[in-house]
């Protein structure tokens, strides 16, 4: 018998991660790791160029090289090359171009697929790729957005007759509601800002692998991705496989960051290749593949303008942005900039909003998710222009937030943007970041700085953010005329040997759900962390899910195993009342021991229960064997993480380098169930955020070239090139889900990127700049300084 | 076709390979040692550190036959009847995440403090620069070396 | 990431080395640590014929002690020069910026030979070797010459070693006493290539600089010394003002490029606040 109190709640303790085990022997199994004999190897021959026509292609000379089987351009595919799927068409008028698996006739970008070679080994198929005969007739490409928009501007799409993707107009209040509050008021800041393409960079190369060996004539798919219960169906829909005939497994997978939210080409190919071939095949990207035809993020162009009085009171924003698309839409491509729209208004109280997207297509690789998705951008604008408007007023930056932002005591709150934001305290987390940031002293040593003309500067920055989280209501989606739900699956099971199962849908590559979903178990089912198995990322052993992005799978996924859990030791109850001869309302539940109210000595524990449900040779009538409950949540509203983030950093006028000095961020996501884990969300989050503002950044020649095509020239921070962190939290529980969970894996990636460039900004403000590009290379910022005046 | 003899995690490896064969692809096909990982084509991830004689080198940049008659250690052959102190740091600190990374960064982080038992924080993240880590900021990875020091030198757990 | 095929000899001595990168023909190469080729290998930017493993020769190894001058031998690894005594006693300028080269794995492999007769201006060790005039035995099939650090470094990725030549080893005189050394590495990120690099060397003798000798690198297709900087500093008084004051013609005489981390514009700039950067720490100030 287990006492309560030898029994503390799972949920609120650090528990080491059981993943780790694993993970740090090298016992994983990355989809690269799955060998099946008699395999295909297939590689694949990408554009080199921009955009030009395919004149002529022959692959015949791939077939002369040893090892090799088969070799596909478009022609050679036939009906097998099928059109990548978008799923989410914003307007009515959207244009959406044909987007082929392998380029016909035509390529549109750098990485564009084009051709294919199967061979015995990777060795060999990479050798064949240079058998493989393209003439190729240059096309003139267009890069920038605002050229692409432009009459006469070169077309990526000619059929089309427009680059213009879509114009997307929101105006809660009404048009001419902005013009109105910006006729009254006494200040309006303009700014334009330009959120770079960055490019998701996660560590493990994409990799997929289709067997049609499967047990009953299924056909499947190991791949690196976030999303196996989706790539199912987008699978079915291009390849005409019978979903339940196609077995979608994402094994372990190193990372994904919105990047592996995808129904990339590369899965198409093997799946329908081994489908039509009989034969497993294999791919594995390598990093310069990576960099060129894993989809990108952000790339936007943002017009921001913000009304206020001369006291420092918001009227209106007016948001007008240019959204890059890239040379084809993938899965929710035209969708980013809309998750954001939401979110211009970040923490404030506005009276008038107005928003306006021009989706664009561009000789690029394609935009899609990338860690945020929308929301790093809105924030970023949001609070850079609170900054501006701050010294445009004489403010102090952080006065002028606290005068506008929602009071703890005003939520649940509906913004100008129509979301209602159910619970925040952005007092208390300010409060404790200012306490261990030491605002004051810092603000002293700044002045000491300037005052003395130091070389070396130091800057402030803020950023209070919020952002939404929990996708999503399956009704709001499809108001937004996105095709799927957003609701999550779990089913629970106790075995007869009292260990358990907990099915979900949700699919991590990182984010220790095997450790913090047992967690939440536990609690409810009264059974050790260490005896449940969560089992996950597979379409035969986890048949629903919606999967793991937009930090919706602790929001939306832990509410359906928080309910299936529930479900589960009612289950129970009834059995356990059956064996002690009770009624069911007369028993006791915790620890996982059923008790008799007023008589302790009779107990029946849940281990028991699953026994006596496997033989049933003693059930009640109307209860069926075995002990198991599912439930599938739809969450009734997304839930607002918010924080205080504040940055001191460094910046050497003389070379225009910045170092950050101290980073200090306090986040409120509600309650917790692992801390230990959702440290480590905010400090990868802050890493990513960091590196958009001072570090990365995916370059393009005017011929699309991507500058930036390894690690070389994309540069992902290292530890040598990032400061440790200073993190707390405030807990104030969402009240839109029982749990009152909100969400943190992208929370620091979205509050990061405005503080770091507002303390640069802010660093340099008395040499006249007031905005720095990002990222802020060294570069970038000494050209500012040069611009605004200089610097010695 | 060459004949190589490596010692892979305290087996001897031999076979005929291609010269063009990369250390890290000999390791993982010849060798069936799959804990270490490819994450680059520039030698600039790390991901696929090893120890080759001792000290950490990027196995990615390595030819096969230019490791014949030597001696590798991977992720897979640092545990004894124990887990490496390194090991039980990262776990014990949250070093990792989607654990992508984290074979090459746990036998960066070996060799590291091999050479420098007391390192500092910029000492670790200097000495760590040659290995990129896409989920945890690195912050929990430097907490874990300066953990595993202190386990090395015999220190509280 | 795959290599295409290509033959491989390991030899074990220099006269070896020679015969095979003969019989190999134009599209033999030789191979040490590795660290510099392997990466073209991968991404298929060098496709050789043979590759001669040099890594194993006896006299290509090591360092030794000349009296006024050390030799190391071209197949020495960085992290054994930056770890040798003789080199940290007579040529610290080198082990210092040998600790800057790339990361510790590669480090471990790559070699300071290697590096040079890479011939990347953007690496740290060309600029270093220039500034203290080190010589650079070179053997071919008509025996071995002798190639100053000035004459050795030709163009972009070219050096004076020749397609059938092994560079052997490499002599730098030692500075001897009142010589202050720094190398300044600036780079966007850790891993990064030096956008610039400075190598400076400063003899400081009664509060005055008497003698100067300054590497840049990645400012030209080849690494160049500051020359005028040299003559401008000689004779100055070793303080901030002077020194900066002298290094103001940092860029006279470099073929500054434009790439992602520095416009030629940014790039001279770099080169003068780097300059008299380097020189004052070199110098002690």
């Amino acid at each position: 018998m287990t006492a309560v109190a030898d029994n503390p709640a799972a949920v609120g303790r650090p528990i080491r991660r059981k993943e780790d085990t694993r993970l740090l022997t090298g016992r994983t199994q990355w989809t690269d790791n799955i060998e099946i004999p008699g395999m295909f190897h297939m590689a694949i021959l990408r554009s080199p160029m921009g955009h030009a026509k395919i004149k002529s292609l022959d692959v015949s000379g791939a077939l002369k090289y040893p090892g090799v089987h088969h070799a596909y351009g478009a022609e050679e595919l036939g009906a097998l090359n099928g059109s990548i799927p978008c799923v989410w068409a914003v307007t009515d008028d959207m244009v959406a171009p044909d987007f082929p698996v392998l380029a016909k006739g035509e390529v549109r970008h750098v990485g564009d697929c084009v051709a294919v070679v199967l061979a015995d080994s990777a060795y060999e198929a990479a050798d064949a790729l240079e058998g493989i005969v393209v003439e190729y007739e240059p096309l003139p490409a267009v890069i920038n957005m605002e050229d692409a928009l432009k009459p006469g501007s070169p077309l990526v799409h000619s059929d089309k007759g427009t680059n213009k993707c879509y114009t997307y107009v929101m105006q809660p209040q009404g048009d001419g509601a902005y013009a109105a509050s910006a006729a009254q008021a006494d200040v309006v800041v303009k700014r334009r800002f330009i959120n770079q393409r960055l490019i998701p960079s996660f560590m493990e190369p994409r990799a997929a692998l289709a067997s049609p060996m499967g047990i009953s004539d299924e056909l499947t798919l190991w791949t690196s991705t976030q999303i196996p219960h989706v790539l199912r169906v987008l699978l079915t829909l291009v390849t005409g496989i019978p979903e339940n005939k196609l077995r979608v497994i994402a094994p372990d997978v190193g990372g994904g960051f919105g990047g592996k939210l995808q129904c990339y080409r590369e899965e198409v190919l093997v799946t329908a290749l081994a489908n039509k071939l009989g034969r497993p095949v294999k791919w594995t990207e390598t990093r310069s593949e990576d960099m060129v035809a894993t989809h990108h993020g952000r790339d936007q162009i943002q017009d921001i303008e913000i009304a206020a009085t001369k006291d420092g009171k918001l009227l209106g924003l007016k948001v007008e942005l240019i959204a890059n698309m890239g040379a084809y839409l993938q899965i929710i491509t035209p969708g980013i900039p809309l998750l954001g729209m939401f979110m211009y208004p970040g923490i404030y109280k506005i009276d008038s909003y107005d928003f306006t997207c021009h989706g664009v297509f561009t000789n690029t690789t394609p935009t899609d998710a990338y860690r945020g998705a929308g929301r790093p951008e809105s924030t970023y604008a949001i609070e850079r222009i609170m900054d501006e408007l701050a010294d445009e007023l004489g403010m102090d930056p952080m006065e002028l937030r606290k005068k506008n932002w929602i009071k703890h005591e005003q939520f649940p709150f509906t913004t100008v943007a129509g979301l209602t934001y159910d619970s925040g305290n952005y007092e208390a987390a300010t409060d404790k970041a200012m306490g261990l940031f030491g605002y004051e002293a810092l603000r002293k040593e700044q002045e000491e700085r300037r005052k003395s003309g130091n070389p070396v500067q130091l800057g402030i920055g803020i950023s209070t953010f919020t952002e939404m989280c929990g996708l999503a209501p399956s009704r709001t989606l499809g108001a937004l005329k996105y095709v799927a739900g957003g609701w999550e699956h779990c089913t629970i099971r106790v075995l007869p040997t009292g260990k358990v199962e907990l099915v979900t849908g949700t699919s991590p590559h990182g984010q220790g759900h095997e450790t913090a979903w047992s967690q939440i178990a536990s609690d409810i089912i009264g059974v050790p962390v260490e005896d449940i198995e969560v089992i996950h990322g597979d379409t035969r052993t986890s048949p629903y899910g919606m999967d793991t992005y937009g930090s919706r799978s602790l929001a939306v996924g832990g509410q359906a195993i928080m309910r299936a859990s529930e479900k589960l030791v009612e289950r129970a109850r009834v059995i356990a009342a059956h064996q002690l001869e009770v009624s069911a309302s007369d028993l006791e539940y915790s620890g996982g021991v059923f008790r008799v109210k007023g008589d302790p000595s009779k107990e029946q524990s849940i281990q028991g229960v699953a026994f006596e449900a496997f033989t049933a040779h003693n059930l009640p009538d109307d209860v069926e064997p075995t002990l198991q409950a599912e439930s599938t949540v739809d969450p009734q509203d997304f839930s607002y993480p918010h924080g205080t983030h504040l940055c001191a950093i460094e910046v050497d006028t003389q070379t225009g380098k910045s170092k950050i000095r101290s980073y200090v961020c306090v986040d409120d996501i509600g309650v917790q169930i692992n801390p230990m884990i959702v440290e480590g969300q905010v400090h990868g989050g802050l890493a990513q955020g960091i590196a958009q503002a001072m570090y990365e950044g995916a370059v393009y020649d005017s011929d699309g070239q991507l500058l930036t095509a390894s690690f070389v020239d994309y540069l992902i921070p290292s530890a040598a090139d990032l400061p440790s962190f200073t993190t707390d939290s405030t807990i104030t529980p969402s009240t839109s889900n029982p749990l009152g969970v909100k969400g943190v894996g992208e929370a620091g990636a979205i509050a990061s990127t405005p503080a770091v460039i507002n303390a640069i900004v802010d660093a340099l403000r008395p040499l006249g700049v007031n905005d720095v590009p990002m990222p802020a290379s060294p570069m970038a910022v000494w050209r500012t300084i040069q611009a605004a005046g200089g610097a010695k | 076709m060459p004949e190589v003899r490596i010692t892979v995690d305290g087996d001897l490896v031999t076979d005929e390979v291609e010269a063009r064969l990369l250390l890290v692809h000999f390791l993982r096909s010849n060798a069936n040692k799959l804990g270490t990982v490819v994450g680059c084509d520039t030698s600039s991830c790390g991901a696929c550190t090893v120890l080759l004689n001792g000290r950490s080198v990027k196995s990615c940049s390595i030819l096969a036959v230019q490791a014949d008659g030597n001696s590798v250690t991977t992720i897979q052959g640092l545990a004894g009847e124990e887990w490496h102190p390194v090991q039980e740091a990262f776990k014990e600190c949250h070093g990792l995440q989607c654990g992508y990374c984290t074979p090459g960064m746990v036998m960066s982080t070996v060799d590291l403090l091999s050479e420098n038992p007391n390192p500092t924080e910029e000492e670790i993240r200097d000495g760590l620069h040659g290995n990129l880590c896409r989920c945890t900021g690195y912050h929990n990875i430097v907490k874990s070396v300066q953990h595993a020091a202190e386990l090395m030198k015999g220190g509280s757990k | 990431m795959i290599p295409s095929t290509f033959d491989y000899v390991r030899v074990n001595s220099v006269d070896a080395a020679v015969a095979a990168l003969r019989a190999g023909g134009e599209d033999a190469k030789v191979i040490t640590g590795g660290q510099s080729l392997l990466p073209l290998l991968r991404m298929r930017l060098a496709a050789p014929s043979i590759l001669v493993d040099c890594s194993d020769i006896d006299e290509m190894q090591g360092v030794t002690d000349n009296g006024d001058s050390v030799t190391i031998g071209a197949a020495t690894t960085h992290w054994a020069v930056m770890h040798n005594d003789l080199v940290k006693a007579h040529v610290p300028l080198l082990a210092k910026a040998t600790a800057t080269v790339a990361d510790p794995q590669i480090r471990h492999r790559g070699t300071f030979g290697g590096a040079l007769a890479h011939g990347d201006s953007a690496g740290d060790l060309p600029s270093v070797v220039l500034a203290l005039d080190a010589s650079m035995v070179i053997a071919g099939p008509d025996g071995r010459r002798t190639v100053s650090a000035k004459d050795f470094f030709v163009d972009y990725f070219t050096t004076a070693v020749g397609a059938d030549e092994v560079l052997v080893s490499i002599t730098i005189p030692k500075l001897g006493a009142g010589w202050g050394t720094h190398y300044e590495k600036f780079n966007r990120t850790a891993q990064g290539w030096a956008i610039v690099g400075v190598a400076a060397a400063v003899k400081v003798e009664g509060g005055k600089i008497v003698d100067a000798r300054i590497g840049l690198t990645n400012c030209a297709p080849v690494p160049v010394r500051a020359s005028s900087v040299e003559a401008a500093l000689t004779g100055t008084s070793a303080s901030a003002a002077e020194i900066d004051a002298a290094c103001a013609s940092a860029a006279a005489g470099t073929h500054a490029t434009t790439d992602l981390g520095a416009d030629k514009e940014y790039r001279e700039h770099l080169m003068r606040v780097l300059t008299s950067r380097a020189v004052a720490v070199a110098a002690g100030v």
